[in-house]
């Protein structure tokens, strides 16, 4: 019974991966770029929330309305006015600027707020669960943050299958010189791309905030999280990305289960298997491919 | 601009004194080029010669190192590609670029939306019409990536069609299929031609262009080496030099 409660709580932690999977994955599919910023961009919204949350007494859920947009903005900006400008410079550049973002961030996090660790109040919703039996409690934020990121995840694939944007954006991704000779302006795609993604970040940096401690170094272990998701799940794949957050989130309860010191290794060593055995990942879209 | 209502002749676009180098290597020099209303204009030339690099120019996809383009009296040499399809240049490449992972319709719908500026209830209907056009209806939710030669071909036009240019450029549309394929993709650029568009066409089988084009222009080695009636051009001994006399040999 333990172990079955251990996997409802994987599948559950699996949506908070997922989250951060698929604005990585929504980059890469559109843009190739592979953001190595994109946990500290996450951590960042949730300083900026606990910032916004202290100053003006609100919750942290006020606050995370009033960050989302604004890391929309940002993320716009970072296209439009950094990774625009790698973009031409080949396949390295865009990887060393958001390396270099990446440190930039953690360094002015620091000298900001501080080594300390912090976190974000999750309110009542914080500590509340919901108990199935004597063994089985399923915990409602956990439960929010999972259908949270089914409704993320089902909103970016409508928006791609039927959406003019989103169609133009699948255009872009196919062929971005292509695109432009159909009349999609391929600069003004990449910023609504990076403009979504960082808003997925953000999201998922405030749950992941509300659900633990942060401090400023902690965007690289999300980073890798995200990245062995979209791994998991398949390059390309919305879905996938949920598919690979379960598969990541089951596995380390269930490994947390036997030993809590083997959790976090016991998901790196799935990824690796995984990445031996199917590199395409669980979802594969190569058959799509002609 | 409405391109059935001018048939008057006056030039539409336009590629002036245009060079274009990669480095030393000089792939168009002082190429001047202009393509009428309701007019075929054939381009010719061995390989090489810049044929599809012209069209780059003249499309967006490469900037010219000297000399403009011109469209509609605007000059649009640094305008993008983009900017330049929703003025109403149409592009086809001579191996068709569908967005395979797409549907056939949501490759015109693209077109048609991106393009031409149109919401998705008109950018449907005007997708609808330029699939009916190129047969290609009964294959509209297939993913374009499935698609043989021909039907990719068919859909490259379609696609450029759906953004409802005023001008058309072709690039070998004739490359790799039979004579009874040609001829039906033939006959729907004839009525296009018909209906008021401009088309610049480069084509490697000559009699196509001859029997089509209203002009012809010939291309060799970065410079135009003839231009005018296209039984002129291809008697031309210069031409016969440079492209028909390599080709027979």
């Amino acid at each position: 019974m333990e172990y079955v409660n251990a996997i409802i709580q994987g599948i559950l932690l699996g949506g908070l991966y997922a989250l951060f999977g698929c604005g990585l994955s929504l980059m890469f599919g559109v843009m190739r770029i592979a953001n190595l910023a994109h946990g500290d961009l996450a951590v960042l919204a949730a300083y900026m929330i606990s910032v916004l949350v202290s100053a003006l007494a609100i919750s942290s859920y006020v606050a995370l309305l009033i960050v989302l947009p604004l890391a929309a903005v940002v993320g716009w900006l970072l296209q439009r006015f950094i990774l625009d400008r790698s973009l031409k410079s080949g396949e390295l550049a865009p990887l060393l600027v958001t390396f270099g973002l990446a440190i930039v961030i953690q360094s002015m996090l620091l000298e900001i707020f501080s080594a300390n660790t912090k976190s974000l109040s999750a309110g009542s919703l914080g500590t509340a669960s919901w108990k199935i039996g004597t063994q089985i409690s399923i915990p409602v934020f956990t439960l929010m943050v999972f259908v949270v990121a089914i409704l993320v995840i089902s909103g970016l694939q409508l928006f791609l299958s039927r959406a003019r944007t989103g169609r133009a954006m699948r255009a872009t991704a196919d062929d971005a010189d292509t695109a432009g000779l159909v009349g999609i302006d391929a600069r003004a795609i990449y910023a609504k791309a990076t403009a979504i993604a960082v808003a997925t970040a953000a999201l998922a940096g405030t749950f992941f905030a509300m659900r633990s401690t942060f401090e400023p170094s902690s965007g690289p272990t999300q980073l890798i999280f995200a990245f062995e998701v979209v791994v998991i799940g398949g390059l390309g794949s919305l879905w996938g990305t949920l598919i690979g957050g379960i598969v990541l989130g089951v596995t380390q309860t269930v490994a947390g289960q036997i030993d809590p010191s083997y959790s976090i290794l016991a998901g790196h060593f799935m990824f690796l298997l995984i990445l031996a055995f199917r590199p395409q990942g669980i979802i594969s879209t190569q058959a799509a491919r002609a | 601009m409405e391109p059935s209502s001018s048939h008057d002749g006056s030039t539409l676009l336009s590629a002036v004194g245009v060079d274009k180098r990669f480095g030393a290597l000089v792939v168009l020099h002082g190429v001047n080029v202009e393509v009428r209303r309701g007019e075929i204009l054939g381009v010719v030339g061995p390989n090489g010669a810049g044929k599809s690099t012209l069209l780059d120019i003249l499309s967006g996809a490469q900037a010219p190192s000297e000399g403009s383009v011109i469209f509609g009296g605007r000059e649009v040499t640094r305008s993008s590609a983009s900017a330049r399809c929703r003025m109403g240049i149409g592009r086809s490449h001579q191996i068709p670029r569908p967005f395979g992972d797409m549907t056939v319709l949501e490759n015109t719908l693209v077109g048609a939306m991106a393009g031409a500026g149109l919401d998705r209830r008109n950018a449907g209907d005007r997708s609808i019409e330029v699939l009916a056009r190129f047969d290609l209806l009964d294959k509209a939710n297939r993913p374009a990536g499935s698609l043989g030669l021909l039907d990719r071909k068919r859909l490259e036009l379609a696609r450029a069609l759906a953004s409802d240019p005023s001008v058309l450029l072709l690039d070998e549309i004739a490359a790799g299929l039979t004579e009874a394929e040609t001829d039906e993709l033939v006959a729907t650029i004839a009525e296009l031609r018909a209906g008021g568009m401009a088309i610049l066409w480069i084509e490697h089988i000559v009699r196509l262009l001859t029997r089509m084009a209203g002009r012809m222009l010939c291309l060799a080695s970065g410079r135009v080496i003839a231009e005018g009636a296209p039984e002129a051009v291809v008697s031309d001994t210069a031409v016969i030099e440079a492209y028909l006399g390599s080709a027979a040999a």
